[in-house]
């Protein structure tokens, strides 16, 4: 059995789907020219030391990329509504494979929403060497493995009716505790909270245009635990998922 | 015996309350095809579910071909058509059918499916712009084009209008002469009846009848005599030569028979009155009320 095939046809699938990619690229775009665009002057946000233009790149790309990987939640509910999800099982289709498919084809959308950003940011005036565009780009595709999982598991576990706002509330969430909308700085409730949480992390990303070197061994120790939370969650969620609708 | 297609022994499941499967013996050979029959809530569709291992049964074992369902899935074995389920959208149906190819060791090409569905006309159409019956063929083909060992149907022709019924059987009788093994869920009795060897009967969650659809007639008769014979005792109808079973409706009495050319002269004779005589054959649908009926009592 190839799995290329299969992967192929939901890559294929879910560039067809205009409408979800319009919105998907659309709103992380036009938040962005709002609020970074005002603010283009701004040389160091909240005394982070990073421009108002970088950081919010890096904010709304962390935002658009999280839904982008949820959004397979909505796509795996929505094949569950029709019963898709039991007719796959009657078929040698392995649980690897199904969840390679869904992890690639939400990759291929966050990473191009992840450009586009980019793109967004240098017509705000961010430029960066080109190692720090790359060392950003890879934090932040590790820092998104998390919200793979996540993906997958509000597939399982929602219907088709809900996964909308499921989606919706847990990206809002993440982004405005993780510092999308604003830097979370200091020693505040909010920033231990921020702390544990994977979009805090991929918003840091941005730290390494200050030479930081990315991300401290705490921000791998929490993408890690929270890819590892889901990724059980996900698997027991698709496995318990036969019954009828 | 290891040359059975399918093993159910002593399966049962219930959710909460409601037990849909109390206690279930099939057996079906390779190369057979047996017609699962029953009113809705007879437990069909749980056991198709545990025999194609997305339910684990509370009681009892199933096998496929001397293996565990999900192992004969695994292997490629088992071709299904869910009763309920639709496609998933944004593919195109010929795109669709070569998806599910992929999963499959040794399936059938894209093209002789498409073929044998009749889905040829609509294989550039996207899933979303199909009508409920051309769904319903396509389904059939994603369950063809695994060119499985064990052909499953659940409730197939549903969806379809009278040529689609047609065409569909053909389809099926097709397959079914490569030496497959077909099982199928019905409530159409004159489809058990046209195109299975053989009819599991259940109601209740259970097995109220098993074996060719001849025999299962023979169970209760083989024709129904009926006649208009007002204020008539019952009790004397029924000793009649040849009658089983006596009951009346209305002004009518409906006698079903085991000798109906004894039964007829008998009646004629003990009760001259009668009138409006028709005599016919006993379908399906006959023997299943009654078995179910008695079931249920």
């Amino acid at each position: 059995m190839s799995s290329r095939t299969y992967i192929r046809y939901e890559l294929l699938r879910t560039l067809r789907n205009r409408r979800f990619l319009v919105f998907s690229f659309g709103f992380p775009l036009i938040l962005y020219f709002l609020i970074a665009g005002p603010n283009r002057g701004e040389g160091s946000i909240g005394g982070t030391g990073i421009s108002a233009p970088l950081y919010y790149m890096v904010g709304l790309a962390a935002f658009g990329s999280m839904n982008a990987m949820l959004a397979t939640g909505a796509r795996i509910a929505a094949e569950r509504q029709v019963g898709w999800n039991r007719q796959l099982r009657t078929t040698p289709l392995t649980t690897r494979t199904y969840f390679r498919a869904k992890v690639i084809t939400a990759y291929a959308v966050a990473i191009a929403s992840l450009v586009l950003l980019a793109i967004a940011g240098t017509v705000l005036g961010v430029r960066l060497p080109a190692h720090d565009w790359w060392h950003m780009g890879w934090l932040m595709l590790v820092g998104l493995v998390p919200f793979a999982t996540m993906g997958i598991a509000i597939g399982h576990l929602v219907t088709a009716e809900s996964v909308g706002p499921a989606i919706g509330g847990t990206t809002a969430l993440f982004a405005l505790l993780g510092g999308t909308w604003f830097p979370i700085t200091g020693h505040g409730a909010l920033y231990d909270i921020a702390q544990v949480l994977p979009s805090y992390w991929l918003v840091q990303a941005a730290h390494v245009a200050l030479g930081a070197g990315g991300w401290s061994s705490r921000g791998w120790l929490v993408v890690a635990g929270w890819t590892l939370a889901f990724a059980v969650v996900a698997t027991r969620a698709y496995r318990r998922d036969t019954r009828r609708a | 015996m290891t040359s059975d297609g399918i093993v159910l022994e002593g399966l049962a499941k219930s959710y909460g309350d409601v037990h849909a499967v109390r206690g279930i013996d099939v057996t079906v050979s390779r190369g057979e095809t047996v017609a699962l029959l029953g009113p809705n809530g007879a437990g069909k569709s749980t056991t198709i579910d545990i025999l194609l291992g997305l339910l684990a049964p509370d009681a009892g074992t199933a096998s496929v071909f001397g293996m565990a369902p999900t192992d004969a899935v695994d292997r490629g074995a088992v071709g299904a058509m869910l009763q309920t389920g639709g496609l998933i959208r944004d593919l195109r149906v010929g795109e669709l059918v070569a998806m599910m190819a992929s999963f499959y060791p040794s399936p059938l090409p894209v093209d002789e499916v498409l073929g044998l569905t009749g889905t040829e006309a609509i294989a550039g159409q996207l899933t979303q712009q199909l009508s409920g019956g051309q769904t319903q063929r396509v389904r059939f083909a994603l369950a063809l084009v695994a060119n499985p060992e064990l052909l499953v149907l659940d409730e197939p022709t549903v969806a379809l209008d009278v040529e689609g019924r047609r065409e569909f059987w053909t389809t099926m009788r097709e397959f079914a002469a490569r030496g497959k093994t077909i099982l199928f869920a019905t409530h159409y009795l004159e489809e058990a009846d046209a195109y299975a060897d053989r009819a599991v009967l259940m109601a209740h969650g259970r097995v109220v009848a098993d074996g060719p659809t001849t025999e299962i007639k023979a169970l209760v008769g083989t024709r129904t005599i009926r006649a208009t014979l007002p204020e008539f005792p019952l009790e004397r109808l029924e000793r009649l030569a040849g009658v089983a079973h006596a009951e009346r409706r209305g002004e009518a009495v409906v006698l079903t028979c085991s000798d109906s050319d004894a039964a007829i002269r008998a009646l004629l004779a003990e009760a001259p009155g009668a009138r409006d005589i028709e005599i016919v054959g006993a379908g399906l649908e006959e023997a299943f009320l009654r078995l179910t009926g008695e079931a249920a009592a």
